[in-house]
């Protein structure tokens, strides 16, 4: 277990320097100029000296390769520059940011594994009756429809027609548990429809998959009710290749965040990016991407180690 | 490859849709928004961008079918020519992806480890980044237009076609008739596009159409968050976008956009679904 942890963990050390990479010289390679965007555009008409400051201060006079460098180090210590607007650093306002986010992906992701899983399980133990093809075309159409058309059409439904919930807003849980709680649901109901739809189709092959396996006729064989079969047997080892999924669902939640949080105006990491996309503070927003990255580098890698917990094959390769 | 199936008598339509159904009903789809798209300036009569101030948040008429939006737009109009920039920026994106990704995937699987290494480690770096955030991240700088939704999208889906190439190329490489093309001292250029590249197709086609799918859904998104096309463009994020805040006024002008994405993703998802089984009957039930 030990050297597969290592292994794993190297490997993701090596995968955040690529992210990093990629993600400085993306800036470098973009055509905007940096310089420019502090300077307020080209309609600012800054001074060639007012540039060289800027430059500069930057150290964007400097070598490619040591602009790299110098900035590899500062990200390494967690100093992600400040923002253009208020200049407070970026790394206290993605620390303020993340836990809100991090408030609607984790309900959304639990609601999202219960729902698939269930739903999932009861597809596949219904095959070839009516039940299997419904829930099996719902899927197909909840990870077909977007997020914010989701997200519309609940608050069309909750909000506008039956007034049961609040369309937009944020209220913190310490304040008021209950409000918070009225917030969150449309948002995290809008953030799993698709996820749910996913880990719905994994689950529902892989436990078809299984049920063909072996031991599943032996253990009917040697007189075990079907519901015994079908939950520990079965289930247990169809859940594996779920465990991947979800794993890769959270990373794809971010990305629906971005969406979701704009709709319901909740203050979290992607509202941050959204406000500083009109401002153009490339900081903030290299910030809030770099983070999302590693974030989904962490994600992946609990992934696996939960996936070598829950099955020692992949431990012993 | 499958062989096709020898067709003794002719099919019913219950057989044809219980082996191709997912095919037979995405082709129908996908063929009136392609011709929506098309033909949108004969077919409808209204002008897309023209506001109406007497006519605002119309049911559907025989004058306006589907109504009118807050403005007075007719909206059919605006979903015809919506549905000519979300195909020509799946179409186009997707094209892209797909020729970047057999360029890098078929190099990668041919170059030699170093090459190899750098390209593959690459593509696992890009896909570690949620690629909204970074066609956000690079729309900023860009600015919105039609054409650089094309090229971030694009550019965006290359590392699933690169994985997908590489992996075929890998299996394929080391098959006999390869090695007889080798043995005869076809060069690489002439084994990749002669011998693998036709026999890689299927695979590709099948991510095409699934990141077909992808690319509306995120070319909606941008533009539901305002960074697609520039106003007055009527593309479809940006419809329900606007809709949105007039919810209050009438619900019927942000259903038909969220329709629209809807059934035109879900068209190309069945399509890719459907092709993947068609071809390659292993991966059933995946």
């Amino acid at each position: 277990m030990w050297k597969y942890l290592f292994r794993r963990l190297g490997a993701s050390v090596a995968l955040l320097l690529v992210v990093a990479t990629i993600l400085f010289f993306s800036i470098h390679l973009l055509p905007g100029d940096p310089v420019l965007l502090i300077l307020g555009g080209d309609a600012a008409q800054p001074t060639p000296d007012q540039i060289a400051m800027v430059r500069a201060k930057l150290g964007l006079d400097k070598p490619l390769w040591l602009q790299y460098l110098s900035w590899l180090q500062r990200v390494s210590q967690g100093d992600l520059g400040r923002s253009l607007v208020d200049d407070r650093p970026v790394a206290r306002d993605l620390a303020n940011r993340l836990p809100r986010t991090l408030q609607l992906v984790i309900p959304a992701t639990l609601l999202s594994t219960a729902v698939g899983v269930s739903l999932g399980m009861f597809a596949a133990r219904r095959r070839g009756r009516l039940a299997d093809p419904i829930a099996s075309s719902t899927a197909l159409m909840g990870f077909s429809m977007p997020v914010f058309v989701v997200g519309m059409l609940l608050v069309a439904l909750f909000s506008i027609t039956l007034g049961w919930l609040p369309p937009t807003g944020y209220v913190p849980f310490g304040e008021d548990p209950a409000g918070f709680l009225r917030h969150l649901i449309l948002p995290a109901l809008a953030l799993s429809a698709a996820p749910t739809a996913i880990t719905m189709r994994m689950t529902r092959s892989s436990f078809l998959e299984q049920s063909a396996l072996d031991y599943v006729r032996t253990a009917r064989a040697k007189g075990l009710p079907e519901p015994a079969v079908a939950w520990r047997h079965v289930l247990r080892n169809a859940l594996l290749p779920v465990v991947t999924v979800v794993g890769l669902q959270i990373g794809g939640m971010f990305a629906g965040a971005v969406l979701v949080e704009y709709i319901f105006s909740w203050p979290g990491l992607n509202t941050l990016l959204l406000n500083s996309i009109s401002t153009r503070d490339y900081p903030i927003i290299q910030g809030v991407v770099l983070l999302a990255a590693v974030l989904f580098v962490f994600v992946n890698l609990a992934t696996d180690l939960c996936y070598a917990l829950v099955n020692p094959r992949i431990r012993y390769e | 490859m499958s062989e096709p199936a020898v067709i003794r008598s002719l099919p019913s339509l219950r057989d044809l849709l219980r082996r191709y159904g997912q095919i037979v009903i995405a082709i129908p789809l996908l063929a009136v928004l392609a011709i929506g798209a098309v033909g949108a300036p004969v077919l409808v009569g209204h002008d897309p961008n023209r506001l109406n101030v007497r006519a605002k948040a119309e049911s559907p008429s025989i004058t306006h079918l589907l109504g009118t939006d807050e403005f007075g737009r007719d909206i059919l109009s605006r979903l015809a020519y919506g549905a000519r920039i979300t195909l020509l920026v799946a179409a186009a994106s997707v094209l892209l992806a797909a020729a970047g990704g057999t360029l890098l995937g078929s190099v990668a699987a041919y170059a030699g480890r170093g090459v190899e290494t750098v390209i593959m480690r690459t593509m696992d770096g890009m896909l570690c980044f949620p690629p909204i955030l970074l066609a956000i991240f690079v729309v900023t700088f860009l600015g919105p237009s039609i054409v650089n939704l094309i090229l971030v999208i694009g550019v965006l889906y290359i590392p699933r076609f690169t994985r997908v190439v590489h992996s075929s190329t890998l299996a394929i490489r080391e098959l006999e008739y390869v090695e007889s093309a080798r043995a005869l001292g076809a060069s690489a250029v002439r084994i990749i596009g002669r011998a693998i590249l036709p026999n890689i197709l299927a695979p590709i086609f099948v991510q095409a159409s699934l990141a077909a799918g992808h690319a509306i859904l995120m070319e909606s998104g941008l533009s539901f968050l305002g960074l697609g096309p520039p106003p007055p463009a009527s593309s479809w994020g940006r419809m329900v976008e606007q809709s949105g805040r007039f919810m209050q006024l009438s619900l019927l002008p942000i259903l038909w956009p969220s329709a629209a994405i809807s059934v035109t993703v879900l068209a190309f998802n069945l399509l890719g679904d459907g092709l993947r089984d068609l071809l390659d009957p292993r991966l059933r039930n995946r």
